[in-house]
């Protein structure tokens, strides 16, 4: 593992099974009484988000806190940030209380980049979200949620269907479900596939219906309305009719096939309540899995040879 | 705890030819561990509340046969696994992240049982002091015992087997080893020392 946590990119095959296996021990704690270990005491890890998020930070939070670490909670709202502070002096202001970890999320692709390679500080850099950019541990607890339910992901088919162009979820699991051996499909409208998306390692459709026979795992991205200064589709009502997936489209993917989303949901809109709250639906043991699956990255990142 | 006993022997080992002795071979092994599973069956009249749990990797294999053996001689069913200790370490930041070993609890728990803790070498105490940590957050035992194949001394902390299958004394240069047929084909426990180290 290197130093830093900052792109799918930055994993070998080895890193991502090793803190997927990692977060499958870890994952049995939530069934302890004492659902705490001693590993990271003393450690302090700083939860650096400038963008509003309740369930990564929640995570994260959860992740340290269980590991015995203490938990700094730095918001950009009501902070000196409002008032101008820089990416840099905020950074310093880390360094000078001993941050040993900084999970960050930003608005802007490559924050966590400059965080970790400025040399403003020394602590260990966690990218949970950079515009539209990355989200590793948002992947690698879908890869994590993937194999419980699918056995080892070589060659096994995922698809991942709707805003890929703003979703930097879709970006993080096209590069490492496909480090791991699966099949990554990305459908969309052809204004929501990212310009270069043919150098990835995946294959795109514009059609839904074509790609749901064969696969064994679909995800449902968010439409990122608050993202969109533009008019990316007709309407939401076409949107849906082509992209979502409602119970006529659930009812032809195969029978072991589960159905995942990132969350936050918009009911109604990429995927209907009734998929939503499905038995295959594994969206909620998805937030249950993040937990296991940042402990193993805290656990990985900081329990190490000091530098 | 195995890797940190070793590899300060191993450092010691390389700089010099080191020759190996068999201590105990296959059949000293299973006779140790029939005397300490009738030993443990003495000590708590029965096998009522016992838990059997490994410290991996070779602490649990030796602790699935001390359960088999126990319910052999008891005509019953002795519940056996395996207490990882690596998140409970004391030297983590000492070296790289290791990977976890799986721990595996049985049903019953370990609330109110007669909890014997197995390992493969007694050396430092060190992990034994991790593994009461850990034991400490699954439950709370009604006592705990702690088995060990081979007793090698140089402990670091105040802790003692209340169970041996063979004491063993080493020097620090010397690096035991023990292979189980489970790991690794078949079952010795092995010393080997640097020339001229004694």
């Amino acid at each position: 593992m290197q130093r830093h946590l900052l792109s799918t990119a930055d994993l070998t095959r080895d890193d991502a099974v090793q803190i997927l296996d990692t977060a499958e021990e870890l994952r049995s704690l939530a069934d302890r009484p004492i659902k705490k270990l001693p590993t990271l005491r003393g450690r302090t890890v700083v939860n650096l988000f400038f963008e509003d998020s309740t369930r990564t930070r929640i995570s994260f939070e959860a992740a340290a806190k269980r590991l015995s670490a203490d938990v700094i909670n730095f918001s950009a709202k009501g902070s000196s940030v409002s008032k101008g502070e820089s990416l840099k002096d905020t950074a310093l202001t880390l360094e000078a209380m001993g941050a040993d970890a900084v999970v960050i999320r930003h608005g802007s692709s490559g924050a966590p980049h400059r965080l970790a390679t400025s040399g403003w500080v020394r602590s260990s850099v966690v990218n949970a979200g950079d515009g539209t950019h990355e989200h590793p541990t948002q992947a690698l607890l879908d890869a994590f949620t993937l194999r419980r339910h699918l056995g080892e992901l070589d060659g096994r088919r995922v698809t991942i269907v709707g805003d890929v162009l703003h979703s930097r979820v879709a970006r993080s699991n096209a590069l490492l479900l496909s480090t791991l051996g699966a099949e990554v499909t990305l459908v969309a409208p052809p204004t929501l596939l990212p310009v270069g998306v043919s150098s990835w390692p995946v294959q795109t459709s514009y059609d839904l219906d074509a790609s749901l026979d064969k696969c064994d795992a679909v995800m449902m991205l968010r439409v990122q309305s608050e993202r969109m200064n533009d008019a990316f589709f007709p309407s939401a009502r076409e949107y849906s009719r082509r992209y979502g997936l409602d119970d006529r489209r659930f009812a032809r993917l195969p029978e072991h096939a589960i159905v995942m989303h990132p969350g936050p949901m918009n009911r109604g809109m990429e995927i209907s309540a009734d998929v939503a709250d499905h038995a295959r639906s594994v969206i909620v043991e998805q937030v249950t899995n993040g937990v296991a699956v940042r402990m193993a990255v805290l656990y990985l990142l900081l329990s190490r040879e000091p530098a | 705890m195995p890797p940190a006993q070793r590899s300060s022997s191993t450092q010691a080992a390389t700089t010099t030819p080191a020759t190996t002795r068999v201590v105990l071979d296959a059949a000293d092994i299973t006779r140790a561990l029939t005397r300490i599973s009738h030993e443990i069956l003495e000590r708590n009249k029965g096998s009522a509340d016992l838990v059997i749990l490994g410290i991996p990797t070779r602490g649990v294999a030796l602790a699935h046969r001390v359960a088999a053996v126990i319910g052999q001689v008891e005509d019953s069913h002795v519940p056996s696994g395996s207490l990882d200790i690596t998140m409970y370490r004391d030297d983590l930041r000492l070296r790289p992240a290791r990977t976890l070993e799986p721990t595996e609890i049985p049903a019953r728990g370990v609330d109110g049982a007669v909890v014997v803790l197995v390992d493969d070498v007694l050396f430092s105490g060190r992990t034994v002091r991790a593994a009461l940590d850990a034991l400490g957050d699954v439950g709370r035992p009604k006592a705990v015992q702690l088995a060990v194949l081979v007793d090698r001394g140089h402990r670091q902390l105040p802790i003692r087997a209340d169970f041996v299958g063979k004491n063993l004394p080493t020097s620090l240069l010397e690096r035991v080893q023990v292979s189980l047929a489970e790991y690794d084909g078949d079952d010795a426990v092995l010393i080997s020392s640097a020339d001229g180290a004694g």
